[in-house]
């Protein structure tokens, strides 16, 4: 057991005793090696079961929109909302500011406790690291992972072997956390933007070409959407069927409306925290779009998600001098030529 | 690119209910002509119009879609049309990435008393269409069992 499970054990087992919390959310142990699985505690003593290693990839914070949503309308005086105690990395975190934001969950029930992330390790690089061979164990070590894979026990670097968004991530630390827990963060990265201005380096059709081939491999399980924790309607626009926008065959493009439409609607949302791409069973990059999304967010609007609870949604608002460089101008064209 | 003179694309035009409608209103009414290339839907507001209405005409067989509003400062809403330059922008942007032929997808801005804008544009947007030839991309193929 390292010393950040320790700490986190009894940070949270304090939290239950000060009845600063009603339930919280973590991680434990897996029943597969080497995953951890999201765990639900409802006791003090439940903390034994947490646990922190390289495998906590899950955003925690995709849970809490379903916790804190109304059921149906409010009638008189309604009891009090649960209070959740909540283990998030750096992305998480931004993820929980995002929805606390667009008022699907109140910030003040929230009791996070902050782990400084040095990053998640990818399942897939893993796998293909010791060769596709089953992982039996994974012990971390330093800046290594031994892994017992078949008969077999290898350590592999960890820089390796981590998550590619973890590699790239600009925002390690989680900021505002009510309990942060003494860790070594990563140092933080280029966001990703390398991602997108190679794809934009190609030619159009080129980039048509690999969009499509990307898209014709969804199975349209619709896991992206439901790992992600800023995607939480109600109704998805996928699911409607008055007008069905997307049909029930497996037709390519649907897949790549739906995708198109689905990054769309996590522009000024996104915290890039790349939920999707892990949970997706295809291994679609989808990485490349929604960096695409955020980097135009950012670069457009100058906004982050995730930071200021305050700050309106970029999408909610508007500048007088926005850029409308895109605007067609008939008159202008007629002019110039 | 198509040089193809005898191809007629087909166009949805979005059209703010308050103004670019009222411009094509006055352009007929006018008797200015443009190309019988549009098929016109008014929507109340440009701030009405989802990024997914766009794709899904795409995705339906259109040739190409413009989207056109109120210039920035005239809406019938104060600010729609200035929200739903945020979007647009995102928009021409994301598909443009995607690999999508920027003229394909236009936004302008028209006002109700700008028939002779309202031609022009049409004109400038058919003309941009046809050159691309027929979008083929993105249409949806449907099988059909004989």
């Amino acid at each position: 057991m390292n010393d950040i499970t320790r700490e986190i054990r009894s940070a949270v087992a304090g939290l239950f005793e000060e009845k600063r919390i009603d339930r919280f959310i973590g991680h434990e142990k897996g029943s597969v090696p080497p995953r951890s699985r999201p765990a639900f505690l409802s006791r003090a003593e439940d903390a034994e079961r947490l646990v922190w290693d390289g495998f906590c990839s899950n955003n925690l914070a995709v849970y809490l929109p379903e916790i804190y949503r109304r059921q149906g309308p409010k009638k008189g005086n309604e009891p009090p909302l649960p209070r959740t105690g909540l283990l998030l990395k750096g992305c998480d975190m931004r993820s929980l500011i995002a929805l606390a934001k667009e008022r699907q969950v109140p910030r003040e029930n929230v009791v996070v406790v902050g782990v400084p992330c040095a990053g998640m390790v990818s399942l897939r690089k893993l796998s293909a690291a010791v060769g596709g061979e089953e992982i039996l164990d994974a012990m971390e070590e330093g800046d290594g992972l031994r892994v017992t894979a078949g008969v077999r026990t290898v350590t592999v670097r960890r820089e390796d072997v981590l998550e590619d968004s973890c590699l790239s991530c600009r925002h390690p630390v989680p900021e505002g956390a009510d309990v942060t827990i003494k860790a070594k963060a990563r140092p933080a990265g280029d966001g990703g933007d390398a991602v997108v201005a190679a794809f934009a380096a190609l030619a159009r059709t080129e980039r048509w070409a690999a969009f499509r081939v990307e898209m014709s491999r969804c199975i349209r399980c619709y896991a992206c959407r439901q790992a992600c924790p800023t995607c939480y309607c109600k109704v998805c626009f996928a699911e409607d069927n008055n007008p069905g926008w997307l049909g029930g065959g497996s037709e390519v493009t649907d897949a790549m409306l739906f995708h198109l439409i689905r990054i769309y609607h996590q522009a000024g949302r996104c915290v890039e925290c790349d939920a999707c791409v892990r949970a997706c069973p295809m291994g679609i990059d989808l990485r490349t779009f929604t960096r695409k999304m955020a980097a135009d967010v950012r670069q457009m609007f100058g906004f982050t998600p995730g930071f200021d609870i305050k700050e309106k949604p970029p999408l909610c608002t508007f500048r007088e001098d926005d850029g409308q460089a895109f605007i067609t101008d008939p008159d202008a064209k007629e002019r110039s030529s | 690119m198509s040089t193809d003179e005898s191809f007629r694309p087909k166009i949805v035009a979005f059209l703010c209910n308050w103004c670019s409608y009222a411009g094509a209103d006055l352009a007929g009414v006018s008797r200015m002509q443009y190309p019988p290339s549009i098929r016109v839907i008014r929507v109340p507001c440009s701030g009405r119009m989802n990024p997914l209405y766009v794709v899904k005409a795409l995705q339906n067989g259109v040739d190409g879609v413009l989207v056109s509003g109120c210039h920035p400062g005239d809406c019938h809403y104060l600010s729609g049309n200035l929200v739903a330059r945020r979007k647009f922008a995102l928009v021409k942007s994301m598909l443009e990435f995607a690999g999508v032929e920027p003229e394909r997808v236009q936004f302008s801005w028209v006002s109700a008393s700008e028939g002779g804008r309202f031609s022009s544009l049409i004109t400038k947007v058919t003309e941009d269409v046809r050159k691309l030839g027929p979008q083929q991309a993105f249409k949806k193929e449907i099988a059909l069992h004989e």
